[in-house]
């Protein structure tokens, strides 16, 4: 049994009364509905977050670490372990990095107290 | 529950906290908890990975896997420890590349895994589109951070018939994508892969270094794409939920970073910005006199001010002197006078790079202020003092139509009563324009290195 069909098996079982329906309409129900989420969720976004926000949506895409860590798991050749091996470093460095750099970035957001002669000659 | 259910679900939780991570990226107060749910996510959709089966068997391979995880691990916490806040931008340019390069990777690996024979055209569209889209992220985000690294010009690289040749790079590109839905082959595939780094390639070439940042924005959404056209091929929901987040929202992103410059996407993407100014720099620059002072001038002018506003650019980031202007705000601020900060949407190089810089040496985020924020504010300051940035104050942008950033929304310094400027050198700003402000007779100059510039003021408002 391929991958896919054991995804329109699925699609199929969760979603008994519509047992025609193409495998990949779930999969582009997904997609669309992703595609609102991503605007609306950063639609009032202060223009000084945005290098931040860059760089956390660049640690997300990290995911495909899952996509490459099935493939890898899955090869059967040299050339198909070779890829994978190399689809799990590039995404692990893109993982790992999105996040630190994200983090040490905000890091430096964080608002410290301020000293008290500061705080009296800012009034 | 059975074992697939359990790790569906974690990857429903990873999800969850992707989009959890976006909505807290924007906010200053809830970014930082943002992206901790958001590393929580990753951590645990990859640890639920582990337990992944296929046709009833578990995953092969584990102890490469792993070896290629540590050594990914090894590479980018030094890299994105270590890095320079002001590299920022080139860090980014890479960790998107990899997965750019990693997306394109899985596509193809996934393809040759499978029976070609037998395999639905949708499912051979979603493989070229992950190839096409990862590798193109891929090999631009390599040309952008060559860019940035100065490793190559950061001028737009153009020669003749350029858009002719990149609109043939980029058919042969949709004609391999065509030939693979009629007749999907291992070769053809493999030569999509090698278009579509040249695709890359050539689209970012010509693009002027000012405008990487958008670029990379826009490569970061690719990337997402990229992302998500894989999760269609392994039929994996995270990676759609995930890759689609990305791709929808950096295309916002970048809509909005442009926005910010003045300047349309298109306009960005296929001018060849650059190229066009350096002779309008080149007719504009003149002998014309420019009064500049000596930092005790400076130093009184400042210390009696009532409100002083400080216009940060690139140059400060440069010159390390974030904490230098830090301590002569403090040292202002103690003699009583009102000082801010005006921060143009994109001083520094990306939007929100000059406050982070800023935020690195503790300057109080109350003191940040947006540009709308700060412009009706600039006609009631006493002195403006620009360090180190110079397009986002340059009015051409409000009165010369001819001008390449006419239309971009700059920061009034012009409208203070004095403006100071520290500057290296007459040389013209990152777009390559003359800046009438500097010849305002308003305008004072104090030339010399933004820290050590910064260092005598510092001294001098003491001894004021």
């Amino acid at each position: 049994m391929t991958l896919h069909a054991i995804h329109s098996a699925a699609a199929h079982a969760s979603d008994a009364h519509h047992a025609a329906s193409h495998p990949i309409l779930a999969s582009l129900t997904v997609f669309i509905l992703s595609i609102f989420i991503g605007i609306e969720v950063i639609s009032r976004v202060p223009s000084l977050l945005h290098t931040p926000l860059m760089s956390g949506s660049n640690a997300i895409h990290g995911v495909i670490l899952v996509g490459a860590m099935i493939v890898l798991g899955q090869a059967n050749n040299m050339t198909e372990k070779v890829l994978g091996f190399f689809a799990v470093f590039l995404a692990t460095l893109n993982v790992v990095g999105g996040f630190v750099v994200t983090d040490r970035m905000l890091g430096m957001f964080k608002s410290k107290p301020q000293a008290p002669k500061n705080e009296g000659a800012n009034k | 529950m059975s074992r697939q259910t359990i790790i569906d679900v974690a990857y429903l939780v990873a999800a969850i906290t992707f989009v959890l991570a976006l909505k807290g990226l924007s906010s200053p107060k809830r970014a930082r908890q943002g992206t901790i749910v958001g590393a929580v996510g990753m951590a645990v959709a990859v640890g639920a990975t582990f337990f992944h089966q296929e046709n009833g068997e578990g995953l092969k391979n584990i102890v490469p896997m792993v070896i290629a995880m540590v050594l990914g691990v090894v590479i980018a916490v030094p890299m994105s420890r270590f890095m320079k806040m002001t590299s920022m931008p080139q860090l980014i340019a890479i960790f998107n590349g990899v997965g750019g390069g990693a997306a394109a990777l899985v596509a193809i690996t996934e393809f040759l895994h499978q029976d070609v024979k037998t395999l639905p055209t949708y499912v051979v569209l979603e493989v070229v589109l992950g190839v096409l889209i990862g590798a193109m992220s891929f090999s631009g985000s390599a040309i952008a951070y060559a860019k940035l690294q100065e490793l190559m010009t950061g001028r737009p690289i153009t020669y003749p018939g350029q858009q002719i040749i990149n609109g043939l790079v980029f058919l042969g590109a949709i004609a391999l994508v065509v030939a693979l839905l009629i007749s999907p082959t291992n070769l053809l595939l493999w030569v999509l892969l090698g278009v579509s780094l040249i695709v890359g390639i050539s689209f970012v070439l010509p693009i002027g270094g000012a405008d990487v940042p958008v670029l990379i924005s826009l490569l970061n959404s690719f990337t997402g794409l990229a992302v998500a056209a894989s999760g269609f091929t392994l039929d994996s929901n995270v990676l759609i939920v995930a890759g689609t987040l990305v791709g929808a929202s950096g295309i916002l992103l970048t809509k909005m970073m442009s926005q910010a410059m003045g300047r349309s996407l298109p306009n960005i993407m296929f001018s060849a910005f650059g190229s066009a100014t350096t002779g309008a720099a080149a007719a504009g620059a003149d002998d014309r006199p420019v009064r500049s002072g000596t930092p005790d001038d400076i130093a009184v002018m400042l210390a009696y001010a009532r409100k002083v506003i400080i216009v940060p650019g690139y140059g400060l980031a440069v010159a390390q002197a974030q904490h230098t202007v830090h301590e002569l705000a403090q040292s202002l601020q103690s003699r009583g006078i009102e000082v801010f900060y005006a921060i143009h949407p994109v001083a520094g190089r990306m939007p929100g790079h000059m406050n982070v810089l800023l935020a690195e040496a503790n300057v109080p985020y109350s003191e940040l202020k947006e540009m709308d924020e700060a412009n009706p504010e600039m006609s009631t300051a006493d002195v403006v003092l620009v360090v180190g940035a110079n397009d986002t104050v340059n009015p051409a942008a409000k009165t010369s139509p001819g001008s390449p950033i006419y239309g971009m929304p700059i920061i009034n310094a012009d409208e203070a009563k004095q403006i100071v400027f520290l500057k290296r050198s007459m040389r013209p700003g990152f777009a390559g324009i003359e800046n009438e402000l500097l010849y305002d007779p308003k305008t004072i100059l104090l030339f010399g290195d933004a820290k050590d510039s910064l260092g005598k003021l510092v001294t001098a408002v003491k001894q004021a």
